[in-house]
């Protein structure tokens, strides 16, 4: 371990996340940007292009469209199982996070879960930065060691015959489940499927809205 | 390094609580944190490797105390100190005390959107054949690398089966280390719940992590 000296801020025992940590906080990014411009190293204009591109267009409505056309379009759903990087980059995602993707299918004998259980390892191009509890201890400690528990959290039952699959993201390959295809859905098209399509659904914490639980 | 970080199995974190409708920043300073750290990968020119390592390497206490952003913060003071663009005592003060770092790249706007729609391919040409097949069962090596490292405890010294192959990538242990990307083949190694857990897991459990080939050993 190395103790930096910056670590070892006014705060360090404090371990509770109170009001004036927060102040804190956000005192010392600001500090810390205007340093950064200052010397040149980062342009505020940059910045508030990167936050404009992960709130308004890199999120899970992406990797929406992707799952519906997989649902309602069987030659993109074979693409999608061979070679998801190419297939995704159809519907022009790409990118930071999803340079190499790989798509896992749920089945009536098998459910798929992703976690990164080391850091924070998500697919940003189709669901666009993760969650809180995704990145939280309770999940990364316990998707591989008790995923039913983990579904219980979130509500969801899943036959006891039903296996689970687990994948730790611990490398450079991104993992992207793909859900079943509600019954009752024959002849929607990929919008009306699109709107059955969870986030959580694509992670293996949900399952897909049932026809009918959309407005 | 058996950080706090490596969370996979450890017990006492409690139930997972999902946000209904979670923003994708909770305030304004986890966006610029956020943008901060993306923007200054260039001026930098660290990888994402050595950027793991500088969240992952502090006290237990340190990392589980701290909020994901704070994390994310801190490990950018970290890599910016080491390569003198800033100094601790300007982030003490919040001002600047010394001459920016001379012929340092920026971000310019025109290229946020081309440098993340590019991103950062890891898959390398292969310089040798694979040592292992896909079905075949291997054992991970019990190591514990004072460094950074990608293979989980939770499976160390486990059987598992190689499961995909991913070619050959950047192999981030020694990567972020800065003594080159040294590429190796990767793979997915599978486990059966109860190698990993005892015998009393629930048997229909599998669990994968992704594996460089010098993590694993033939049985």
């Amino acid at each position: 371990m190395t103790g930096h000296d910056h670590d070892h801020h006014d705060h360090h025992h404090h371990h509770d996340h109170d009001h004036s940590e927060l102040s804190e906080t956000e005192l010392r990014v600001r500090a810390l940007e205007s340093i950064l411009t200052e010397k040149g190293y980062v342009d505020p204009a940059s910045l508030d292009l990167l936050i404009d591109l992960y709130e308004k267009k890199i999120g899970p409505r992406n990797g929406i469209r992707v799952v519906a056309k997989a649902w309602s379009d069987p030659a993109y759903h074979v693409r999608l199982m061979k070679d998801a990087t190419a297939a995704i980059a159809e519907l022009d995602y790409s990118g930071r996070q999803g340079e190499h993707m790989v798509v896992v299918e749920n089945t009536p004998d098998q459910h798929n879960m992703v976690v990164c259980t080391l850091c924070s390892c998500y697919p940003h191009p189709v669901l666009g930065l993760p969650p809180v509890w995704y990145k939280s201890a309770p999940y990364r400690s316990r998707a591989v060691s008790d995923p039913r528990g983990v579904l219980q959290d979130f509500g969801v039952a899943l036959p006891e015959t039903t296996k689970i699959r687990v994948w730790d993201s611990t490398a450079e390959i991104r993992y992207l489940v793909l859900p079943m295809r509600p019954k009752g859905t024959d002849g929607w098209s990929a919008e009306q499927l699109a709107e059955l399509v969870t986030r959580d659904s694509m992670i293996g914490t949900g399952l897909p809205k049932q026809p009918g639980e959309t407005a | 390094m058996d950080g706090a970080h490596d969370m996979g199995g450890a017990k006492g974190f409690g139930p997972v609580v999902p946000e209904p409708n979670e923003p994708v920043f909770h305030g304004e300073w986890e966006r610029r944190a956020f943008a901060l750290t993306v923007a200054m990968s260039r001026p930098g020119g660290w990888n994402i490797d050595m950027s793991r390592f500088a969240r992952e390497n502090r006290p237990p206490e340190d990392y589980l105390s701290k909020s994901y952003f704070q994390i994310w913060l801190a490990g950018l003071e970290t890599l910016m100190i080491e390569r003198g663009l800033v100094t601790s005592e300007e982030i003490k003060a919040g001002k600047v005390l010394s001459p920016p770092k001379p012929d340092v790249k920026t971000l310019p706007p025109q290229d946020v959107v081309p440098t993340i729609r590019r991103g950062a391919s890891t898959e390398r040409t292969a310089t040798s054949p694979a040592l292992f097949a896909v079905g075949e069962t291997v054992r991970m090596k019990e190591i514990h690398p004072q460094t950074h490292t990608r293979l989980p405890q939770y499976v160390r010294g486990h059987l598992g089966t190689i499961e995909l192959n991913h070619g050959c990538h950047v192999f981030a242990d020694l990567n972020s280390l800065g003594v080159g990307e040294n590429p190796q083949w990767l793979y997915t190694v599978r486990f059966d719940g109860p190698e990993l857990w005892g015998k009393d897991t629930d048997p229909t459990l599998s669990i994968s992590v992704d594996a460089w080939e010098s993590y694993l050993e033939r049985v």
